[in-house]
């Protein structure tokens, strides 16, 4: 959890706006640095948090939260954490041996056209519990209690690669918004990765831009990540642009903020463009 | 396995005796790292193996950290590309790791025949990379300058990559390794043409060659004990894994071909597999790919993001740069494409992304990229725009130079 960007962002542990759709994009640079504030902010923040580790194995975002404060094993083991460990999960299908053995949650993997029913079938199981069922014995032999449910899903672009439609990948989007942001009331963070090139004459355009454009449009609130315009810097990472979108307020008002960042080995620090420590 | 180690490291300078005379201790680490040719990463604790050539691994932050997938963008003759891969095999053969080769375009076994031979005498190998270490330093006859004595003292310039402490061996290219160091390895070969083909009834949007390689690997992997599964009692190895030109045309993927590939996906589901298989096991791969085939710019982004470090090699060959007077020094440019992020928020990030490599008479290196020195008695700024304008194609040499021209007074 990064302070810097709760400030920034206005919300605390204790309290933040709820139903609300993250979107993380990130294009020249790694913005996978914001998802682990996000996993480790709703873990502290006592939420009910079902995460599709889809890129990386659990061991890493486990070193990674641990750095952070957070630990994952514990909270697997409380019951506050369901994590689909994408890669472990998906060799099962690759490499079939005897049938039927994998989860059902990577069924796209067989059959991509088939979309991505299967996996949302397994967010919706995952969140729609209540704290009071689905909750295991606490320390105290008490059952304990979990926050509105939050959804985080670690690069929903690598799901194109793997064959799956822009428009199936939407589509799960739109379903898992609608149940987790507002039947559930709970919050939905995602990572869309983006090459590196900007098209600019997108006659017809496929891929991850078009699934950011999508996305774009559904969410509540943007942060994207990118490289330095003027080229790679070793003291500044990159810039982040955060961008609210009011939906319920007065009309379209839309507010955007542009800062750099730099990440650290437990943190991250958010500075104006042009005051950074290495200039100043 | 991509774990990191040094929970574990700190535990065991716990349980050290206490009656050593002073609080500092040196942290043990070799005692849990038993396996040849690696070690914990001096930035995170991961582990990490050397991929043979000195001045990558100083580039890629210590070495390939284990469970990691190198990927290097050919170059247009795949000379450097097939060099570096052969400089990792060759360290696997002498770390007496365990090799799995797989190739369409010639059997495994040629590029293993091709392998570097190693200098393991540690005296004689030490004069060669000192030398090479200062490539635009004075010459040992000057050592008390005569003129300009001040800048005696300066450091010395280093422009060939290299770390303080020496890990992985050093090789000869101009000789091949010998026959008896060669089979002495426990080598598993992949030759795709002469690999039995059987057809699968899955709808799996894999190719056939890409899904029958990943069983192999698989099976090679579950046989040799480098998964977790393995008892703990048994010695552990590194698989080492080298694919060489995957994606051209040979493994029946049209990637190369088309912009619009039938196939698009098959290259990126393998190569998510294959990550999963990576960070499940003892084992680190490098494969080098014909990026310059492919046209889809947006699909070669994706492929490099299934990757954990990407390197892209530019060789002047064939290049107008070729003659270029600026890179007389060099062979080619190198792209770092992507750093990995793994076990930690942050990677070492290289401090200069203007790298070129060359190849000496016997040894690959990677360099940072700067301009020789212009020496001739005439030098100015003008006789230097028009150096750089000289490479380029008639009309805009004479542009070029008339508008330097006009500047000059």
């Amino acid at each position: 959890m990064f302070t810097e960007l709760n400030s920034i962002l206005n919300i605390t542990p204790d309290n933040f706006k709820q139903g609300e759709f993250v979107l993380i994009s990130d294009r020249h640079t790694d913005g996978s640095f914001l998802i682990h504030h996000f996993l480790s902010f709703y873990l502290r923040a006592r939420c009910k948090v079902c995460f599709l580790g889809l890129v990386q194995s659990f061991s890493h975002y486990c070193a990674v939260s641990q750095r952070l404060g957070v630990s994952l094993v514990q909270a697997k083991e409380k019951g506050q954490l369901i994590f689909l460990e994408g890669l472990k999960e998906s060799l099962s299908v690759l490499i079939p041996k005897e049938p039927n053995t994998g989860s059902q949650a990577l069924d796209f993997l067989r059959d991509p056209s088939a979309g991505l029913r299967s996996l949302y079938e397994f967010v919706r199981a995952s969140v729609s519990h209540t704290g009071g069922v689905e909750g295991v014995e606490g320390v105290e032999g008490g059952v304990e209690e979990w926050g509105p449910p939050v959804l985080l899903v670690d690069d929903l672009s690598v799901l194109l690669s793997l064959g799956v439609s822009v428009g199936a990948a939407l589509d799960f989007s739109h379903y898992c918004r609608a149940t987790v942001c507002s039947q559930l009331q709970g919050s939905m963070v995602m990572l869309v990765r983006c090459e590196a090139e900007e098209e600019e004459d997108d006659g017809d355009e496929e891929g991850p831009e078009r699934l950011l454009k999508g996305l774009t449009h559904q969410c509540s609130l943007t942060l994207q990540v990118q490289g330095l315009p003027t080229g790679y810097c070793r003291d500044i990472h990159g810039q982040v642009e955060v961008c609210w979108r009011n939906r319920h307020g007065n009309g379209q008002q839309m507010q955007k903020k542009l800062f750099q960042y730099k990440v650290h080995d437990k943190s991250a620090s958010f500075f104006a463009r042009g005051t950074s420590s290495a200039v100043l | 396995m991509a774990a990191p180690m040094k929970s574990v490291g700190s535990k065991l300078s716990v349980e050290r005796p206490a009656f050593t005379t002073t609080s500092f201790q040196k942290k043990t680490r070799s005692k849990l790292v038993s396996i040849p040719g690696t070690r914990p990463s001096v930035q995170n604790g991961q582990l990490i193996v050397s991929t043979g050539v000195t001045s990558l691994d100083y580039l890629l932050g210590g070495g390939l950290a284990v469970g990691t997938l190198l990927l290097i963008e050919e170059d247009r003759y795949d000379s450097y590309s097939r060099m570096i891969l052969k400089y990792f095999l060759a360290e696997g053969v002498v770390c007496r790791h365990e090799l799995f080769v797989a190739a369409v375009q010639e059997s495994p076994d040629d590029i293993l025949q091709e392998l570097p031979a190693p200098i393991l005498d540690d005296i004689a190998i030490h004069k060669p990379v000192e030398q090479h270490g200062l490539p635009c330093g004075p010459q040992d006859s000057l050592d008390s300058m005569k003129i300009a004595w001040r800048y005696q003292n300066l450091p010395k310039v280093q422009s060939a990559l290299a770390s303080s402490s020496r890990f992985g061996h050093y090789y000869d290219v101009s000789k091949t390794m010998e026959p008896e160091i060669r089979q002495a390895a426990n080598c598993h070969r992949f030759y795709f043409p002469e690999h039995p083909t059987q057809s699968s009834p899955t709808q799996s949007p894999m190719l056939e060659s890409y899904s029958a390689l990943l069983k192999s690997l698989q099976e090679v992997i579950h046989k040799g004990g480098f998964d977790g599964a393995a008892p703990m009692t048994k010695s552990r190895n590194i698989l080492r894994i080298g694919l060489h030109s995957l994606g051209s045309a040979l493994w029946g993927d049209d990637l190369c071909c088309r912009d619009n590939p039938r196939h698009s996906h098959a290259l990126t589901t393998f190569l998510y597999g294959l990550r999963a298989l990576l960070r499940s096991s003892l084992s680190v791969a490098v494969v080098t790919l014909p990026s310059h085939l492919i046209q889809n710019r947006a699909l070669m982004g994706s492929i490099t993001r299934l990757c954990d470090n990407a390197i892209s090699l530019e060789s002047f060959k064939g290049s107008e740069r070729e003659t270029n007077p600026l890179y007389k020094d060099y062979h080619g440019l190198l792209h770092v494409r992507q750093v990995p992020h793994l076990n930690c928020l942050v990677s070492e990030l290289p401090d200069r992304k203007d790298l070129a490599f060359k190849l000496k008479r016997k040894q690959f290196s990677i360099e940072r990229l700067h301009l020789p020195p212009d020496l001739s008695e005439t030098v100015s700024r003008v006789s230097r725009g028009e150096l750089a304008g000289a490479a380029m194609p008639g009309s805009a040499c004479g542009s070029s130079t008339s508008g330097n021209k006009h500047l000059d007074f």
